[in-house]
């Protein structure tokens, strides 16, 4: 029978290898009924974008806390873009200062989230803002 | 509409495929349409399953295989499929991470499936994702099926060679004479053949293979032990060495009644899986929203009636049905 699901990927781009975040992210959304592709560490943003292109997630969900947010998160959203995938929504998560929030949300993310932000939260808003597409 | 994206994706379009796979994931009725149009370009690929228990390293030998087919030109699709959570419906496909340095390659497609409540160790939507990479020109297609135990035996319905991958320290012999996947293998790896346990497995498995009188169409599984990943080199050349092991097999598939025994039992399976699709779930479908499911299920709760007399009482209604419709169009 019909059934809708959301797809989201869990990535994490550039050269930081904490990826605890990510993981337990990962895990959350699994149990919120999700169905979620998760692509490891050190990934380029070209990586992401394809997987994320071949996987049909509805959204991409980036873990940075090595301070290269500025380059990476806005690199996936453009790449997207230009291979015609800008329905993706892209978030991002990590150690972002908030003076960055600004550029990032500029260059199309929808959403930052930052240590100490609750899971709940974090599903919530996911719930919230992305419908599986058909 | 339907043809339209069936020719886009006979032209190698991926969003176009990956969606349509989505669909029938999600089991939208118009998704089977546009497999109509996909049908016809289908049976050119050598379509390959790998199975075994978790951990065992199917992603990893399927990446190192996806290395090896492109260094011969060849394009390849993979479909990898991972559980999908009996209580929550939510899944963790990760199998990508093993194969994620072919991303940038456009001749490469990797798609994630979630079973969704499948039991044989793939997706019910895993016969059509394969027509859809066929169709997409793929000259290879690696199934990969989930971590699987003993009984999970779906992949051979669908693939042409099926590789069977086993770690030591899984147990004795008495383990490799059960029935099930132990009897599915086309070409059995023994993989972490660097650990302890490997040569004893390998042993154990030639002494099996070795009591068995008869192998059908003659070909005896090979066996092929694969060392350590870190050293590259002659984990490649275990790699090369089953990659022509995997073709062998392809070719004495072709020179044999074989290949068309195993496409006949593909199609049984499409047969039977159309069936499902549109005469079962459409009746369940019906009967769920009518309320009448439940209904069913309380009469036999009370004893008022068994599955068998409600069925039938069902069929008889559904027959008279089917008949008076086909008076009106007369």
């Amino acid at each position: 029978m019909t059934q809708r699901k959301i797809r989201v990927m869990v990535a994490k781009p550039g050269l930081d290898g904490h990826d605890r975040g990510a993981k337990i992210l990962a895990r959350c959304f699994r149990e919120a009924g999700f169905e979620v592709i998760y692509t490891g560490c050190h990934q380029s943003p070209e990586q992401i974008a394809t997987a994320a292109i071949q996987e049909d997630v509805d959204m991409v969900g980036l873990s940075c806390l090595s301070g290269a947010h500025r380059y990476l998160f806005p690199k996936v959203a453009e790449l997207l873009k230009e291979q015609g995938a800008n329905d993706v929504i892209v978030i991002g998560g990590g150690i972002i200062p908030d003076e960055d929030f600004k550029m990032l949300y500029n260059a199309g993310l929808k959403a930052i989230f930052t240590p100490g932000t609750p899971l709940t939260e974090i599903v919530e808003w996911v719930k919230n803002h992305v419908a599986p597409r058909s | 509409m339907e043809k339209e994206k069936a020719k886009k994706i006979r032209e190698g379009d991926v969003r176009t495929a990956t969606r349509l796979i989505r669909n029938l994931e999600d089991c939208i009725p118009e998704a089977k349409q546009t497999v109509k149009h996909i049908f016809p370009y289908t049976g050119k690929a050598h379509i390959i399953g790998l199975t075994g228990s978790p951990g065992a390293g199917k992603s990893t030998l399927t990446d190192a295989l996806i290395t090896s087919y492109r260094g011969k030109n060849k394009t390849v699709g993979v479909l990898a499929v991972d559980p999908t959570s009996p209580f929550t419906g939510g899944a963790i496909l990760g199998d990508r991470i093993r194969m994620q340095k072919h991303a940038e390659d456009p001749e490469v497609f990797v798609r994630s499936l979630a079973t969704r409540g499948a039991l044989g160790g793939l997706s019910n939507a895993v016969g059509d994702a394969i027509h859809i990479l066929d169709a997409m020109g793929k000259d290879i297609i690696l199934v990969e099926t989930v971590g699987t135990g003993q009984q999970e035996v779906e992949v051979i319905n669908h693939a042409h060679t099926v590789i069977v991958v086993l770690v030591p320290g899984m147990g004795d012999e008495i383990q490799l004479m059960k029935a099930g996947i132990m009897e599915i293998a086309d070409i059995f790896v023994i993989n972490k053949a660097d650990r302890d346990g490997a040569q004893q497995l390998h042993a154990l498995l030639e002494t099996m293979l070795n009591m068995a009188h008869d192998f059908p169409g003659g070909w005896r599984p090979p066996v092929i032990m694969v060392e350590n990943i870190f050293d590259q080199v002659p984990f490649r050349a275990k790699i090369a060495e089953l990659a022509g092991k995997i073709n062998e097999h392809y070719g004495h598939l072709k020179d044999s009644q074989l290949l068309v025994d195993r496409l006949r039992r593909k199609m049984m399976v499409e047969i039977k899986e159309a069936l499902r699709t549109l005469i079962l779930e459409p009746i369940l479908r019906e009967l769920t929203e009518s309320g009448e499911f439940e209904h069913m299920i309380e009469k036999l709760i009370s004893k008022e009636s068994d599955p068998y007399t409600l069925i039938e009482e069902l069929v008889k209604r559904l027959k008279k049905d089917i008949r008076s419709r086909s008076s009106q169009n007369k």
